[in-house]
């Protein structure tokens, strides 16, 4: 019996090298070592043994299969092993496929835009206010200090509901209702649609946005207007932006100014965009709220001054990207949408 | 506004560049757009002497002229026909630059070598708008001998710059060079020089030529008159042609030339009536009749009407006030006495005539603004000097001033702290009365403040503010120190609405879609375009009054038809794709005829077309409002509404509030709008959806019980919606469904016609313990009992 379990292990072991599968190697591990197995075979005979070969025999058989189930195991694992690699390099793919399931929405480049000044004006302790579009002429010309004949009151220039009801103009009223509304002091912005009667061609659109600022406190000055506006135009262009103040005529600020920016296009250099000049002209108009337009609120003008400032989106949004019709922002073109 | 710098040189000293001028009137608050040299473009151009003037050997309409141009005698080939002997004219030489362009070499017309070009006005840069008719086609022709040899610009005061200044409407006192020479001399500290105006010589008597003046409406504040015998109507000698073309005005014959002037130095329109051509000899300022006609200088006849103040004499109106004379009583060559006009009149009445005629003129602009009523006399007696002084006419002894100025001398005062409050920046109290008395206001300290008068050519100022910015704008307000803002620290944030807003803007952002913007205003064919009933409450629109068309009429109660037309313009441009959001205002009037500021309601209108279906859309809202907090949403079926497809269009609900409609749009619309494929959309009331939403996030244990899965398949007709049978499920329930699951939806050969196979996964699970058998047998029971009674529901095994 011994020499048959030595076979049986020579025989075993040898047929396990040359085994390829996983099926296989369990086949074989079935053939040797399961219950009807030859191993299981061969120990059936083991009651013809002496008394004394017995335990010797059986010792020498536990060995045999000892060994045979190491080698099974070992073969299994390297065999699992290769299964897995073929598995792996099998399942490779072709990663420069392109697939177009997910897109990526883009927010209108103007209204983002709007969205980021009201950010900075957030962060400098400004709250966002609102309006509506439709507004009065009250609040709109005749509570801001708007001349009874300003051509800008004309059918030419505004549109009218009527006698009482207009497109607003500007954002300005918003200053008004915030006033009434919420007295001094205040610190507000408010950014929104406002429409004037022009033809629509490359710079001008009937609906146009603006965004509008207001101060009021005691002891406000211009020093503090010209900081506010110097931090806003920095953070929103970058540091190296100068501007200047050149004195306007605004009806609703006494004194007025208008604020030209360092050219955003040639930084200074001088450039066709800013006509050579350096600068770009008019980005914000501003000024200190007018007396009159503080009393027409109810607040006191001995006690209380404020600073005012307005500003066209759409321009700052086309000149931050480079967009040189405004008919663009209009027009919705997926194409023109898609590269925000 | 242009301003000429010689011009100007004659009432203030000019002793920096063009450049430091325009900077420091900037910064003054004068708006300068432009600085443009005259002779900018013109090299090598010299006077000439036309010494012997042939005709062409081999072309008839050429010339050859022999011309002197000092050190030597040049052949030049010309087709100008004013040319004779004697005469001095521009010379292009050889290498000679042009402004047009051109630069000059030797030519050869038909075997002549031509040494060079004689120039006209246009040639040497001048615009069509200011060269004189009568010298529009030819050579320019100097008016005496200059040296020969020189540059020609020089003579022809082109050697100096002009800025271009934007004035704002308040100054009407700077669209002058008098007005603006007063700016100058304030904003450099020199002293600013009054032109005397004197006439030497009187004669006759002014009551001897007209019958006088009958001002017959309060709108004319004044009318001061005088009147010039003898005229002989000329051209203006040269130095009056060039300084006028210079500042942008076409001369025109003497006695113009000087109103315009005038007018230009001083900011007065003025005008000349040729006195023999009016009826009665007299001038009557009126308001107009109704329907009374006059034929303007620029050769149209006006209907006027009672707004109108006008001229007349004393059968019919000659002119109109402050915007342009009367074609009849115009200044012609023949013209033998002349009455001069310096009148004020209403701004506003000027504005409103103005407007109406659309006619624009540079009296007008000025009138519109209101001018300064003590500088009619200034004016017309300027005029007088001018004209006796080149030889024009000779002025008649007397004046008729028939003046209805009113209000009184207008003095502030002005604080010096309240100065100090409002810029920022202590400005001594000196400098604040040297920069007010430079400006023409008389100002002087006392009792702590300075009282200033204010000058009646700036009728701008009125309060104390109005100084103060005057003191500011001569500081500088580039010289004002910047300082941060001091106070209590604010918390700057949005309105809750705006809050929601951007919520919803990232998670449609996330989800493909692209943010549009539309117009507020839209066409009325929209609300038929969308297929309206005639009783919907989007009818029930605003009119503008002047719109800028029929396109942009109404105010919008929708944001569909936005929608709409923008997804048909990208379909046309061939775009595969739209996914795209607006969120904007509807306007609805609170009643009709409006009366009183409609409600601004906010929508979310989405919209796309391409490879996307109802359901895209339908997952698309609900993401919104998940991420808003909104739960309880219900989808009801609505077939009624025209707009949509009548079976693929749901009412969105939430707590029994209707919060939107969204669906496929209906063919018939899509036609409307010209779009060949399929479109859905939503149109949601977003101030609904803001009082709805619940962003606050409480956080609920994880569970600690296993879940049982159950599936269940049923057949049910077809038109039973599998909305409906979730909310079996869920109400059957006991609070223990977790999830459903919609696996499979199945019709054909498996079950019957018009009947569907539903099947779900139904996940239970209880927080409370681990669930047994019995307890989901039991729920699945009831749920398969009440789909059966319901719905006639078959258990599919």
């Amino acid at each position: 019996m011994k020499e048959r379990l030595e076979s049986l292990r020579e025989k075993a072991l040898k047929e396990i090298q040359n085994i390829v599968n996983l099926s296989e190697l369990e086949d074989l591990r079935v053939k040797f070592l399961g219950k009807k197995g030859e191993i299981t075979s061969i120990l059936r005979d083991m009651g013809k043994l002496s008394a004394e070969m017995r335990p010797v025999v059986g010792q020498m058989a536990n060995d045999v299969r000892a060994d045979i189930e190491d080698k099974i195991s070992e073969a299994k694992e390297i065999l699992g092993n290769k299964a897995k690699e073929a598995k792996l390099t099998k399942e490779t793919i072709d990663i420069t496929v392109k697939t177009e399931n997910l897109r990526r929405g883009h927010r209108h480049p103007l209204l983002a835009t709007a969205e980021e000044l009201e950010d900075l004006f957030i962060s400098m302790g400004f709250s966002v206010v609102t309006g509506p579009e439709v507004e009065t002429v009250e609040n709109n010309f005749d509570a801001l200090n708007s001349p009874d004949n300003h051509p800008s009151r004309d059918l030419s220039d505004t549109f009218y509901i009527n006698d009482e009801l207009l497109l607003r103009t500007h954002t300005s009223p918003v200053q008004i209702r915030a006033m009434k509304e919420l007295g001094a002091p205040l610190r507000i912005v408010s950014a929104g649609r406002t429409f004037r009667f022009d033809d629509v061609d490359d710079t001008h659109s009937p609906m146009f946005h603006q965004l509008e600022g207001l101060v009021v406190d005691e002891n406000i000055s211009m020093a503090n207007l010209i900081h506010t506006l110097d931090i806003f135009i920095k953070e929103l262009f970058g540091e190296d932006m100068k501007t200047r103040y050149r004195p306007h005529h605004f009806p609703f600020t006494e004194p007025s100014a208008e604020v030209d920016v360092t050219c955003i296009k040639c930084r200074g250099e001088g450039c066709p965009v800013c006509n050579f000049t350096g600068w770009s002209m008019e980005l914000l108009g501003c000024g200190m709220v007018h007396p009159k337009v503080l009393e027409n609120c109810g607040i006191d003008s001995e006690k209380y001054t404020g600073f005012a400032f307005g500003m066209g989106i759409d321009r700052i949004t086309m000149v931050k990207y480079g967009i040189n019709d405004i008919r663009l922002l209009f027009e919705n073109d997926n194409r023109f949408l898609d590269q925000f | 506004m242009l301003l000429p710098i010689k011009w100007l040189s004659k009432y203030v000293d000019i002793d920096v560049t063009s450049k430091e001028l325009a900077d420091g009137l900037t910064y003054s608050g004068s708006h300068v757009e432009s600085i443009n040299r005259l002779d900018k473009g013109i090299e090598k151009v010299v006077v000439g002497r036309i010494d012997k003037l042939e005709k062409h050997p081999h072309a008839d309409k050429l010339l050859v002229c022999e011309v002197n141009v000092g050190k030597e005698l040049l052949t030049i080939v010309t087709g100008a026909t004013n040319l004779k002997e004697g005469d001095y004219v521009p010379v292009a030489l050889i290498g000679a630059k042009l402004p047009i362009g051109l630069d000059i070499g030797e030519t050869n017309f038909r075997g002549v070598d031509s040494q060079g070009m004689l120039c006209s006005l246009r040639e040497l840069g001048y615009g069509d708008n200011v060269i004189p008719k009568e010298v529009r086609d030819g050579i320019f022709v100097f008016d005496k001998e200059y040296p020969l040899g020189e540059d020609a610009s020089y003579f022809l005061d082109l050697d100096e710059d002009v800025i271009e200044f934007e004035i704002t409407p308040n100054r009407p006192d700077c669209l002058s060079i008098f007005g603006m020479a007063r700016e100058t001399a304030a904003t450099f500290k020199k002293t600013l020089k009054h032109p005397e105006i004197k006439v030497k010589n009187e004669v006759d008597d002014i009551f001897e030529y007209t019958n006088g003046i009958q001002v017959e409406t309060p709108n004319c504040y004044r009318y001061y008159s005088r009147v010039i015998k003898d005229v002989k109507i000329a051209p203006s000698p040269m130095w009056l042609q060039t300084t006028l073309m210079n500042a942008g005005v076409r001369p025109i014959n003497n006695v113009v030339d000087v109103t315009n002037y005038v007018m230009l130095e001083f900011g007065e329109p003025l005008h000349a009536f040729d006195l023999d051509m009016l009826n009665g000899r007299k001038i009557i300022v009126r308001q107009a009749y109704d329907n009374e006609k006059l034929t303007t200088l620029d050769g149209i006849e006006r209907i006027l009407s009672t707004d109108d103040i006008i001229i007349a004499d004393d059968q019919m109106p000659i002119g109109i006030a402050g915007i342009m004379g009367g074609l009849h009583s115009e200044i012609t060559p023949e013209t033998k006495t002349v009455l001069l006009e310096g009148a004020n009149f209403s701004s506003k009445h000027v504005r409103l005539t103005s407007k109406k005629f659309a006619l624009r003129t540079e009296a007008s602009t000025r009138f519109e603004k209101g001018i300064d009523p003590y500088l009619c006399n200034v004016a017309v007696e300027r005029v007088c000097q001018l004209i006796e002084e080149i030889g024009a006419g000779t002025v008649v002894k007397g004046i008729i001033d028939v003046n209805q100025i009113t209000g009184e001398d207008k003095i502030i005062s002005l604080r010096p702290e309240r100065s100090k409050k409002l810029l920022g920046v202590d400005i001594s109290i000196d400098e604040m009365i040297q920069s007010l008395s430079n400006l023409g206001f008389q100002s002087k300290f006392e009792n702590d403040v300075i009282l200033s008068k204010v000058p009646s050519f700036r009728a701008d100022v009125e309060v104390e503010a109005d100084l103060i910015e005057e003191v500011g704008r001569l500081y500088g307000f580039h010289n004002i120190k910047s300082m941060p803002l001091v106070g209590g620290l604010t918390r700057g944030e949005r309105p809750y609405n705006k809050q929601v807003e951007l919520k919803v803007k990232n998670i449609l952002q996330g989800l493909g879609y692209n943010e549009v913007m539309t117009y507020s205003f839209i066409s009325p064919k929209a609300y038929d375009k969308l297929n309206l009933k005639e009783d919907a409450v989007e009818r029930k629109y605003i009119r503008l009054i002047n719109p800028l068309g029929e396109d942009y009429s109404t105010m919008r109660t929708t944001l569909m038809s936005n929608m709409l037309e923008l997804l048909s313009r990208n379909e046309k441009k061939g775009v595969e794709e739209v996914l795209a959001y607006e969120i904007g205002y509807t306007f609805m009037p609170k009643s009709l005829p409006v009366t009183e500021l409609p409600d601004e309601k906010q929508v979310l209108s989405v919209g796309f077309y391409g490879n996307k279906d109802f359901y895209f859309m339908k997952e698309s809202l609900e993401v919104v409002l998940a991420r808003l907090g909104i739960k309880n949403i219900e989808y009801i079926r609505e077939e009624n509404n025209p707009s949509f497809h009548p079976g693929r269009t749901a009412i969105l609900m939430v707590d029994g509030i209707r919060i939107g409609v969204f669906g496929e749009v209906h063919p018939d619309v899509c036609e409307n709008y010209n779009i060949k494929g399929k479109i859905y959309l939503a149109h949601m009331d977003f101030d609904n959806i803001v009082k709805l939403t619940n962003i606050e996030v409480k956080y609920k244990p994880l569970p600690k019980y296993p879940a049982i899965t159950r599936d269940i398949a049923l057949v049910v007709d077809e038109n039973v919606m599998v909305g409906e049978l979730e909310k079996i499920i869920k109400d059957n329930g006991n609070g223990l469904v977790e999830r459903i699951i919609l696996f499979d939806i199945y019709r054909g050969n498996q079950v019957e016609e018009n009947k569907k196979s539903v099947a779900f996964s139904i996940v239970y699970r209880s927080y409370e313990g681990t669930l047994t058998d019995d307890v989901v047998n039991n729920i699945q029971n009831a749920i398969i009992k009440e789909m059966e009674s319901q719905f006639m529901a078959k258990l599919r095994s």
